[in-house]
């Protein structure tokens, strides 16, 4: 629903070709206070990470006893937390948890991805009955709420003996992406020129060549847009993992674990700050390496959830 | 297959296994699909393609939310129909009715300040020397979860008694020591605790907001601001006359879709509090009742109720994506 949020691609040829009101408006507001508000800003927006990265760092002791500040005039540092938070204490093993996230993300994001694309390029490109109905449907279910899925959902998954599996997971994930899903790769797919697929139907092509032959080429970059937005999103996801992996430890992932740390041994703040960088650095990363893709796609589906 | 993995091998084997399966069926699917040839056949193909979504939707979503409106009309356990007790639950019960409160708190507060502050910071660092840097600083909070963030800031919250010898390690408490206060625990004196949750979620979103608000301040065009110039405006009258009515589409829908996420709000309660001192939302309230109170009546009521409430902002939004788009 926020697919018509100008993209920054979309603005940013705009944006060279011309001058900019609010350059004006900058240059008139750079005052001192202008700098110093975003100082203040960039401050409050980096120092509460920033003290947790550093407690990570630090001595359990010094930890439970210092402020992380002190870490500048008595500079101690060491990786004990993160060796602590695989496996050495508590019964905690992110790794196992880091496994279990990997595990439950890359089918998550495969299929729904795929059967999208493949429903999209239906209603893009294919004439059938009833179809407008169809897609307005499919378009009015992207404001379902989660929250009024999940217990009817559980009782299915345990009638049908997959309660506790990644199959739960992977399901609930595939199916509560779909909308979105689709809605943005058909807006895509109707951008392309319809020039193109009928000159591939003349030369005798069919639906499944022209979408593989013709669309699914073009469509790389909206894939990896929303591929990279709903990884992301089932990465962080705590409320389905714990609905339906909050049984055991079997399943869970990262964000469960550091969840439910936070709730146990909400002052073992060695192990709650290792464990929370250790959740956070693959989503950091994808965010530091794909920054354009990423930030492409949670304009796209930032109402999603 | 289908059974619980629990051990690294097995669940890498299992993955792999739902993956083949997964090519398998859509294999199946492509194949009869090009056997379908002809423009005859397309309606077919049209059909094939949307089958698997057709069916995960009905199952995974339309009979569930279907399910949940009706089962919102019964008890507890779920067995006697109690007609709208529920509803009237939530809107007269002591407890109900300081999770409804919160979440006006929540749902006012959050859009409005990360929003400004977004607004603000997109403004003040447009096309300076570090824009993309000093942009980074602000939307890596986006990237990471709810739940790590909760972390971070419960770590800031942090409190240690007020003793001799005792150290605060939360930098929040550290400042009010340092300005002469004592040390609060901060996340137990209701309604202020609330506010700092809040703060977290606004933590989060302004980068959102300053993000797609960036894009919008760079595609106004430059007559108006070169007009506006001539004519010796200010640069508060350049802001509040130009710059935010150019952009006022896109903020409102940045405050919808902000407000939307903020009614569903939920990891950052359960993680930061559990619930407990009165922090409690909707979408927590929902989880706690019918996960953990076992009153799957009052639970969907919850859930039907964030469902409803969702809707008017989503037309809103809407409309406003209409109106904008056929200027």
């Amino acid at each position: 629903m926020t697919t018509a949020v100008p993209l920054p691609t979309a603005t940013a040829e705009a944006a060279a070709a011309k001058v900019k009101a609010a350059e004006v408006a900058k240059k008139k507001l750079s005052s001192p206070w202008a700098s110093f508000a975003v100082i203040v800003i960039a401050l409050l927006w980096t120092i509460p990470t920033f003290g947790l990265l550093v407690s990570s760092f630090r001595p359990e002791r010094q930890i439970k006893t210092t402020g992380w500040w002190t870490f500048f005039s008595d500079p101690t540092l060491t990786l004990d937390n993160y060796r602590s938070v695989f496996g050495a204490e508590g019964g905690v093993n992110m790794a196992d948890f880091f496994v279990n996230s990997l595990v439950i993300c890359i089918p998550a994001v495969l299929i729904p991805l795929s059967l999208a694309a493949l429903a999209a390029y239906a209603f893009a490109w294919i004439d059938f009955p009833a179809k407008n109905v169809l897609f307005l449907v499919i378009f009015a279910l992207q404001i379902v709420p989660i929250q009024v899925t999940l217990l009817p959902l559980l009782k299915l998954f345990v009638s049908w003996d997959l309660s506790g599996t990644f199959w739960t997971l992977w399901l609930a994930h595939s199916t509560f992406a779909l909308p979105l899903a689709i809605y943005l790769l058909h807006n895509f797919m109707r951008e392309i020129p319809s020039g193109l697929i009928e000159a591939a139907r003349v030369d005798g092509a069919g639906h499944v060549s022209i979408f593989f032959h013709v669309m699914l080429p073009l469509l790389t970059p909206a894939l990896a847009a929303f591929g990279i937005f709903q990884f992301l999103w089932v990465w962080n996801d705590l409320l389905v993992a714990l609905v339906f992996a909050g049984g055991g430890n079997e399943v869970a992932p990262t964000t469960l674990a550091l969840a439910n740390l936070s709730g146990t041994r909400g002052t073992a703040w060695h192990l709650l700050s290792a464990g929370a960088f250790v959740s956070i650095i693959v989503p950091v990363t994808v965010f530091l390496l794909l920054q354009r893709y990423f930030v492409r796609g949670l304009l796209a589906g930032s109402v999603k959830g | 297959m289908f059974n619980t993995a629990s051990t690294t091998p097995e669940k890498l084997l299992q993955m792999f296994a739902a993956l083949l399966l997964f090519a398998a069926v859509m294999g199946v699917i492509l194949f009869v699909a090009s056997r379908l040839g002809g423009r005859r056949g397309d309606k077919w193909v049209g059909y094939l393609y949307l089958l698997p979504v057709v069916l995960m939707l009905s199952v995974g979503l339309v009979y569930p939310g279907l399910r949940t409106i009706y089962e919102s009309f019964f008890d507890a356990a779920g067995k006697a129909f109690i007609g709208f007790d529920n509803y009237k639950t939530i809107f007269t019960d002591k407890d109900q009715l300081t999770v409804l409160r919160n979440t006006v708190f929540w749902v006012v507060f959050t859009p409005f300040v990360a929003t400004a502050i977004g607004l603000l910071y997109a403004i003040l660092v447009d096309r300076s020397r570090f824009e993309s840097f000093a942009k980074a600083l602000i939307f890596l909070p986006m990237s990471i979860s709810f739940v790590a963030a909760s972390v971070i800031w419960k770590f800031m919250y942090e409190y240690r008694p007020d003793q001799g010898r005792v150290k605060q390690i939360g930098l929040v408490n550290q400042i009010i020591v340092w300005l002469g206060g004592k040390p609060q625990q901060l996340l137990i004196d209701s309604p202020l605790n609330t506010f700092l949750l809040i703060i977290v979620l606004i933590w989060i979103q302004a980068g959102f907001a300053m993000t797609i608000l960036s894009a919008a301040i760079k595609a106004i065009p430059d007559d108006i601001v070169e007009a506006a110039r001539l004519d010796g405006v200010g640069p508060w009258t350049m802001f509040r006359n130009i710059t935010v009515p150019s952009v006022r589409p896109t903020i409102v829908v940045v405050l919808t879709t902000i407000g939307i996420g903020t009614l569903k709000v939920f990891d950052i309660v359960r993680t930061m509090t559990g619930g407990q001192f009165n922090t409690s939302v909707v979408a927590n309230e929902f989880y706690s009742q019918t996960f953990r109170a076992d009153n799957q009546g009052l639970g969907a009521a919850l859930a039907v109720l964030l469902f409803v409430l969702v809707i008017p902002i989503v037309v809103y939004n809407v409309r406003q994506l209409r109106q904008s788009e056929a200027r």
